[in-house]
């Protein structure tokens, strides 16, 4: 099935603000081989949306990365591009940045969740 | 009364009568057997909804704390960011797909695979000037958040592809309880009716038979009478050799012409 062939998907991809990807990175999640691109961005102020598409749609279309993680003030600015991506794999989770908490309204997965909770 | 709505173009006969009642039967089972599946499948669901609403809330609080040890490291040792991202070879944490079998529908779980040998090697120069501890420490920190980020994402994968097959199976539990069964059922009353309207034009056609061969038989014996009238003698008696000697009771209907319509 589906699920099989996701064996080689083994990598956590990150779009972020420059210290959760740090940290991230610290942690061991990065990954860059001499081919291919490295599998994490990091998003100052200054990175134009359409880089930051761009990298989505290249992690999500790459068929070695399982899971994708975007800080939420991120994932705000390319908000219908995530609303479009319904596959299951790669999985996209998004995390809190460092300057805003989190909230829960605003998360693709978290307002379908509420939807069938029903709850608030 | 007879397959008003939509039915299967099939002959009516006994035997599509028959193979209608089989299909309807193993129609009957199979929503019984998918109705099952999906409610087993949406316990599971609201589980797995319920699991990810406390994940996320426990995620805010653990990226906050690191993130704060984040800023602690960055203190100590100064900006480690270029340093980190520079080191970046191999990645140390990997994830692998394991797979769950809830009632036929495979669901991931990631497991999180540490490549101990790479993760060492990685950033032990980091921070070796100074706050090499923090420099420790906001990883490991951040490692446990990872950990739960993986988590979390396994529970997601699950609830993505559950809501699709539930959907899918729910889609189909009402197709066969709104259309197939319905369309089984007119077909086994359109054939049923046809049946015994046939039944009845069968016992019709019968009583027919039996008027008109009644029919000519009097009007046989008119004739015989008739003509014996006219010739003088007086009209035989139309049963009079069968007292006689014993005669095949049917051999009256056999000399009958069929009659054809």
């Amino acid at each position: 099935m589906s699920a099989l062939q996701q064996k080689d998907r083994v990598l956590i991809a990150v779009i972020g603000d420059e210290d959760t990807v740090t940290g991230l990175l610290l942690a061991g999640v990065g990954h860059q081989d001499g081919k291919s691109k490295p599998n994490y961005l990091i998003v100052t102020a200054k990175t134009p949306l359409p880089k930051i598409e761009e990298a989505f749609a290249d992690f999500a279309s790459r068929k070695d990365i399982a899971i994708i993680l975007i800080t939420q003030n991120v994932a705000d600015d390319i908000r219908p591009q995530l609303d479009a991506h319904s596959a299951a794999f790669p999985t996209v989770l998004e995390i809190p940045s460092k300057e805003s908490p989190y909230d829960a309204s605003k998360d693709s997965v978290m307002k379908r969740i509420r939807a069938i909770l029903g709850s608030d | 009364m007879s397959g008003q709505g939509p039915r299967l173009n099939v002959f009516p006969t006994r035997m599509a009568s028959t193979n209608m009642k089989i299909r309807l039967k193993g129609a009957q089972t199979g929503h019984s057997l998918l109705k099952r599946k999906s409610e087993a499948l949406t316990r599971r669901f609201r589980d797995i909804v319920k699991r990810i609403n406390e994940n996320k809330l426990k995620m805010g609080k653990v990226m906050q704390v690191a993130a704060f040890s984040y800023a602690e490291a960055g203190y100590a040792a100064g900006d480690i960011s270029y340093q980190v991202a520079q080191n970046v070879r191999a990645a140390s944490i990997k994830v692998k797909a394991t797979q769950e079998n809830v009632s036929g529908v495979q669901l991931p779980a990631f497991q999180i695979v540490a490549d101990a040998a790479a993760g060492a090697g990685a950033f032990s120069l980091t921070g070796l000037g100074r706050g090499g501890q923090q420099v420790q420490k906001c990883r490991d920190t951040y490692r446990k958040a990872v950990e739960i980020l993986i988590d979390l994402a396994s529970l997601q994968t699950a609830f993505v592809i559950l809501d699709d097959v539930i959907k899918a199976t729910n889609r189909r539990v009402n197709a066969i309880e709104h259309v197939i069964i319905p369309r089984y059922e007119n077909t086994i009353k359109y054939i049923n009716s046809e049946l015994d309207e046939m039944d009845r034009e069968d016992f019709f056609r019968l009583k027919k038979i039996q008027t008109k061969k009644k029919e000519r038989e009097a009007e046989r014996l008119l004739e015989e009478l008739a003509k014996a009238k006219a010739l003088g003698i007086a009209p035989p008696k139309p049963a009079a050799s069968s007292s006689e000697e014993p005669q095949s009771l049917l051999a009256e209907y056999e000399k009958d012409p069929d009659i054809m319509f």
